[in-house]
């Protein structure tokens, strides 16, 4: 039976296009996270105190947290960042079949991204942009209904409490596995797995008889 | 050979992704209508403790305008009161807290949108230490100043007069904190947060009422809870 992954020669994981978008995202993520401790944790908001200042900074950084997408998806440089874009997008039985174990399927693996690396990515998006759309809110609040404006900052503030977990979720990970966290970081080269069209001709997920098709322990 | 082009992971499989940014947009704009009947539903159930741990519980925000926590000990701590009156008073903290007490329970509503509910305050009436320094006909106002050294509030007298006002030192049974004010801090039971300035430590008696830190910023100078401000919470009295 033929594998479901194979391996295209030599491919780093992740080009230079997506390492910056990364890292620029996570830098403005940074600065909004710390921003944000600083308005809302009474300890902390005591300590920095500055509120105007510390508010706009958080504004600016906040409204600033889509550009690197922009810019990266934009250019002629993100033509892989537009096929990751898909792959991430699109879901799949193996995906299904990945979710429904919660990873530990080994047939379930293979393919550039899994399943909940795919969902951190969807979830990063909508929440970036709840998080636009509720901040903008309380900061032009002029033209709003009073009830929307104390549910934008419920929103917001919901938002913004998964957003951090999901996050520590996702460098828990990084560091976990640090084969990926050296991708993000060098680009590679990584195991790019391209997944064949024909995944049902994989076993059944109960089954799980063997370890992984190329011989390596599930990860 | 572009790898994409084979790639079943691009070609294959449903946009579940987007499905996923859409639900959550749509969540988002569900609570964005429904939100504050969610919290204020949530506010309801749950104890004040429970409350405090989740995001938009009930609970005080730190506000503060400056870029430090303004500090200072009970026992280097002066209240002033000056201006139109007969009997200028400079109180030590002990001086304050051996004035008759009067203790005054309220939500505390800020102009933001976080409510605390029932927040026990105690200290002396602002209308008590007027009375002991004798205010002159001309009065009209009050100007609260502060020792962070930038945040000032107003009062007219008969809005200073109320039963409700005070010169707090206790809050929640115990000194009123650093963070919250203390040693000594404005408390206008039926306004909004900001009229209840905190650190104070300067009271003048004026024959006009001069605009604060947050109303020469566009906030209304009568600002009570449920009327000013284009806001329509609960009142707080």
């Amino acid at each position: 039976m033929a594998a479901p992954t194979s391996r295209p020669p030599d491919a780093a994981r992740f080009d230079g296009t997506e390492r910056l978008l990364h890292w620029s995202t996570a830098a403005l993520v940074g600065v909004c996270l710390a921003t944000a401790a600083a308005l809302y944790v009474p300890a902390l908001a005591t300590l920095v105190g500055r509120r105007e200042t510390v508010k706009m900074v958080h504004v600016i950084a906040g409204l600033s947290l889509p550009l690197p997408l922009i810019v990266a998806r934009l250019g002629p440089w993100s033509q892989r960042l537009k096929a990751d874009i898909r792959r991430l997008n699109r879901f799949d039985d193996l995906d299904r079949r990945w979710l429904r174990s919660l990873g530990r399927d080994p047939f379930a693996q293979g393919g550039r991204f899994n399943a909940g690396q795919k969902l951190n990515a969807a979830f990063d998006v909508g929440a970036v942009l709840l998080l636009l759309v509720t901040g903008s809110m309380m900061k032009w609040f002029g033209p709003i209904p009073l009830p929307w404006r104390t549910g934008a900052t419920f929103v917001h503030d919901w938002t913004a409490f998964a957003f951090v977990i999901v996050l520590v979720g996702h460098v828990a990970k990084a560091l976990a596995e640090r084969e990926a966290l050296a991708a993000m970081v060098s680009g590679g080269p990584g195991p790019v797995r391209l997944r064949t069209p024909t995944p049902a001709a994989t076993p059944p997920s109960a089954a799980w008889p063997d370890p992984s098709p190329d011989g390596r322990p599930p990860s | 050979m572009d790898p994409a082009a084979t790639d079943a992971e691009i070609t294959g499989g449903t946009p579940v992704g987007r499905r996923v940014v859409l639900a959550m947009l749509g969540l988002g704009a569900g609570g964005v209508l429904f939100g504050k009947s969610i919290q204020d539903g949530l506010a309801r159930v749950l104890s004040p403790k429970v409350a405090a741990y989740l995001p938009s519980g009930g609970r005080f925000r730190i506000y503060s305008v400056v870029g430090f926590l303004p500090r200072r000990s009970t026992t280097d701590y002066r209240l002033t009161v000056a201006g139109l009156v007969d009997r200028p008073l400079d109180l030590s903290f002990a001086d304050l807290t051996a004035l008759p007490p009067t203790s005054v329970t309220r939500d505390f509503q800020c102009v933001t949108g976080w409510r605390v509910p029932g927040v026990a305050w105690r200290g002396v009436k602002l209308a008590d230490l007027l009375t002991a320094a004798g205010v002159q006909p001309a009065a009209k106002a009050l100007r609260f100043l502060c020792f962070d050294g930038e945040y000032t509030e107003s009062l007219t007298l008969d809005q200073a007069n109320r039963d409700d006002v005070l010169v707090a030192y206790e809050m929640e049974g115990k000194p009123v904190s650093a963070a919250h004010g203390g040693p000594v801090r404005l408390f206008v039971g039926p306004m909004y947060g900001y009229k209840s300035a905190k650190w104070l430590d300067r009271i003048e008696v004026v024959d006009r009422v001069v605009d604060g830190f947050w109303e020469v910023r566009g906030y209304d100078t009568d600002a009570w809870v449920g009327r000013s401000n284009g806001r329509t919470d609960k009142p707080t009295t």
